[in-house]
């Protein structure tokens, strides 16, 4: 791999990079001064980074192609992930050994992790109802964020000004935000892919704008505080109580998701997304309708938005439309997209991921967004099917192994 | 009345940057129909590179006129150098993927450029020098319309003139148009698809480079975020025009230029985003394929 033709290709690419990056990574101005800072060090770096790594894309291109025609002659085997699953001996002990981890997790760690964990929960709920819309149903939803913020202005404002509680927040915000889901669902889902994917994120856009700029009604750019933390049949509790608590409502509120999801995927419904998204003409053919069956898996995916929602508001105390633009939308598209589209523990792993790392790697943090963009890129160029890939289930043919029939004896 | 014309020659000058962006927009998706969502990111790191250049040579002391020039060509050569780049290294390994891998590719790309202008420069706004000199005849109808939106109407014709003369009646346009009617029936006629699109690439952060230059200079002001929402009203106005056509994606940005300075002017300037993607969604839900475009049957 390192032959003659290898470096001169690597060099090459190294010098367009240092051409590209010149300008914008060398030279700063400083347009209040008037002086000109020149960082020729990081010429260096970009030469000999893009050196190095275009050897690595080189090769991992070689082994993506090769893993192709590999898949083409027929050999494919089970993912690690699956045959793990798969094996009884390591998945109930596994099984077990984890949900002992849930439970003693809060009590074991500081709030402050706790914290970052019941996040790390919401994202799961939200990656979960989003994954119904594009990885069952292949509707691409860039505005998924306007359902969440749906419904933690919808706890809020009934909190405010009515002084509804989480336990009844939660139902009427997941309500409305379904119900916010049908109504966009509506004109829009007979629009093709890419048009609904605008729409959507001009439709996020619309609900974050109007949340800023409708004061009398959203409170504008400064939000709405003292939002109450969920009650337990009116009893008084301390901060560090309220967060485990609500650690406990949000790992209950998960394997519901968990739990529910996996079980439409199954159903007459889930079957019916999947069919939508492979073949919309063939499926119509099939008896299938296709308005409905789009607007359930909208407004499902919305419903599961809004309890977020609501879970959010209930968190953070606080909400502000800062909280709901676009870039939430992108990063719970990228946790599905990352985790493996269509299946459930990939969501879990990719919100795991993608929200904890950042995290626990305060040292990169402000390279956070950098690396995440590359991320998405690389996974889409090298593994578009995610961390761990869905794995349709499927059903074998097995011959009964009956000596003596007719059946047996003519193989 | 005044104030009425007022209003439509600066709904003008707004369409007429849509427009540079949007050709991108429109031109990509006409050839490979992918949302190229990194492209307002093509027109920052073209508003940039130009401000960058324009500041080592202000201070190097050239005459405004020669800075404009030099500054929007660096821009345009660097814009051009990034779309090529990009296409090679996010789109070119998905072209056979399924069709959502492309997109999303696109929003990674467009998270990272962002940060990395971020990183590499500043979180902050920059004040863009003011290049575009006043014209002295100009004074009389100065209350009306600047000598820089005249010259961003003028450019923008300029360039629409250009692009039409490229795609009709120049080889490579012939292939572009060949290309985006059906691209495997060109490749087996001997067109070199691959240079075709990289070529389209080109010229799209090109026209988006010339945009970020101009409305730079006109508003002075740019920070790593402006394009993303330029390049979301961009793609609005694309699609509003119909995407994949090039005189409806100018249409298409005419109109929501004008959507937004009147919806400014007479209604409201906090609501301007909002009437450009309530018109979006209003234009999608009535007319899916845009004001030019055609509708195409769905074939099994």
């Amino acid at each position: 791999m390192f032959t003659l033709s290898d470096i001169k290709k690597s060099l090459l690419v190294s010098l367009w990079f240092m051409f590209l990056t010149f300008p914008i990574m060398v030279i700063r101005v400083n347009t209040i001064e008037n002086v000109i800072e020149w960082r020729w060090n990081n010429m260096i770096l970009v030469g000999l980074g893009s050196f190095i790594l275009s050897f690595l894309w080189r090769y991992m291109i070689e082994r993506k192609e090769a893993g192709r025609k590999k898949a083409e002659t027929g050999v494919t085997e089970l993912p690690l992930f699956q045959r793990i699953v798969g094996n009884r001996r390591l998945s109930v002990p596994g099984m077990i050994g984890f949900s002992i981890f849930i439970i003693v997790f809060p009590f074991a760690f500081s709030s402050y992790q706790v914290n970052i964990m019941t996040t790390a929960l919401i994202y799961i709920v939200l990656g979960l109802g989003l994954n119904i819309v594009v990885g069952l149903a292949g509707l691409l939803d860039l505005g998924y964020v306007a359902f969440y913020a749906v419904g933690a202005y919808s706890y809020a404002l009934l909190n405010y000004h009515y002084g509804l509680g989480f336990w009844v927040a939660l139902p009427v915000g997941a309500g409305i935000a379904a119900l916010m889901g049908i109504l966009l669902g509506f004109p829009v889902l007979r629009l093709r892919g890419d048009y609904l994917a605008i729409v959507t994120l001009g439709f996020g856009e619309i609900i974050r704008l109007i949340l800023e700029n409708y004061n009398d009604f959203s409170f504008g750019p400064s939000g709405i505080a003292n939002i109450p933390r969920p009650g337990f049949f009116g009893m008084e509790m301390s901060l560090s109580t309220a967060i485990i608590y609500l650690y406990f409502i949000m790992i209950g509120m998960t394997l519901l998701t968990v739990f529910v999801v996996g079980r439409l995927e199954n159903s007459r419904l889930g079957r019916a997304w999947i069919a939508l998204r492979e073949d919309e003409i063939a499926c119509q053919a099939m008896g299938i309708d296709k308005t409905k069956t789009k607007l359930t898996a909208f407004s499902l995916g919305a419903t599961w938005a809004g309890m977020g929602g609501v879970i959010f508001a209930a968190k953070t105390t606080f909400i502000n439309p800062a909280s709901f633009t676009f870039m939430e939308s992108a990063m719970i598209l990228s946790l599905v997209v990352l985790g493996g589209m269509g299946s459930i523990f990939g969501v879990i792993v990719g919100s795991f991921v993608l929200i904890l790392l950042p995290e626990y790697l305060r040292g990169v943090g402000e390279y956070r967004m950098l690396l995440f963009g590359i991320t998405l890129v690389i996974m889409m160029v090298f593994r578009p099917q995610g961390l761990i890939a869905k794995v349709r289930r499927t059903y074998k043919f097995e011959r009964e192994e009956v000596s003596g029939t007719p059946e047996a004896s003519r193989q | 009345m005044e104030y009425f014309l007022e209003i439509f020659l600066g709904g003008l000058t707004r369409g007429s940057i849509y427009a540079l962006i949007a050709l991108g927009y429109t031109m990509v998706y006409g050839i490979i129909e992918l949302i190229n969502f990194a492209h307002g990111e093509i027109y920052m790191i073209g508003a940039f590179t130009g401000l960058i250049i324009a500041s080592i040579l202000t201070l190097v002391g050239l005459h405004p006129v020669a800075v404009l020039a030099l500054a929007s060509l660096a821009a345009v050569i660097y814009a051009a150098a990034y779309g090529f780049t990009i296409e090679k290294v996010a789109y070119k390994p998905l072209r056979h993927a399924q069709r959502l891998s492309p997109l999303i590719s696109a929003i990674g790309m467009s998270i990272f450029l962002q940060n990395y202008v971020l990183l590499a420069q500043t979180s902050d706004f920059l004040p863009f020098p003011n290049l575009i000199p006043e014209f002295e005849f100009m004074d009389p109808y100065a209350h009306i319309i600047g000598s820089a939106e005249i010259v961003i109407i003028l450019t923008t014709a300029v360039v629409m003139v250009l692009l039409t003369i490229l795609i009709k009646f120049t080889k490579i346009g012939k292939a572009m148009r060949a290309t985006a009617q059906d691209r495997n029936m060109a490749m087996l006629v001997g067109v070199n698809v691959n240079q075709v699109i990289s070529v389209t690439f080109i010229i799209g952060s090109a026209t988006a480079a010339i945009g970020g230059v101009l409305i730079a200079s006109h508003v002075g002001m740019i920070n790593f975020y402006i394009g993303f929402i330029a390049g979301i009203k961009a793609f609005t106005a694309a699609v509003l025009g119909g995407i994949g056509s090039i005189p409806g994606a100018v249409l298409g940005s005419f109109v929501l230029g004008w959507t937004e300075s009147f919806a400014t002017g007479y209604v409201s300037s906090d609501y301007e985003d909002v009437f450009a993607f309530a018109l979006l969604v209003l234009i999608l839900i009535f007319r899916p394929e845009g004001i030019l475009g055609r509708s195409t049957a769905q074939k099994v």
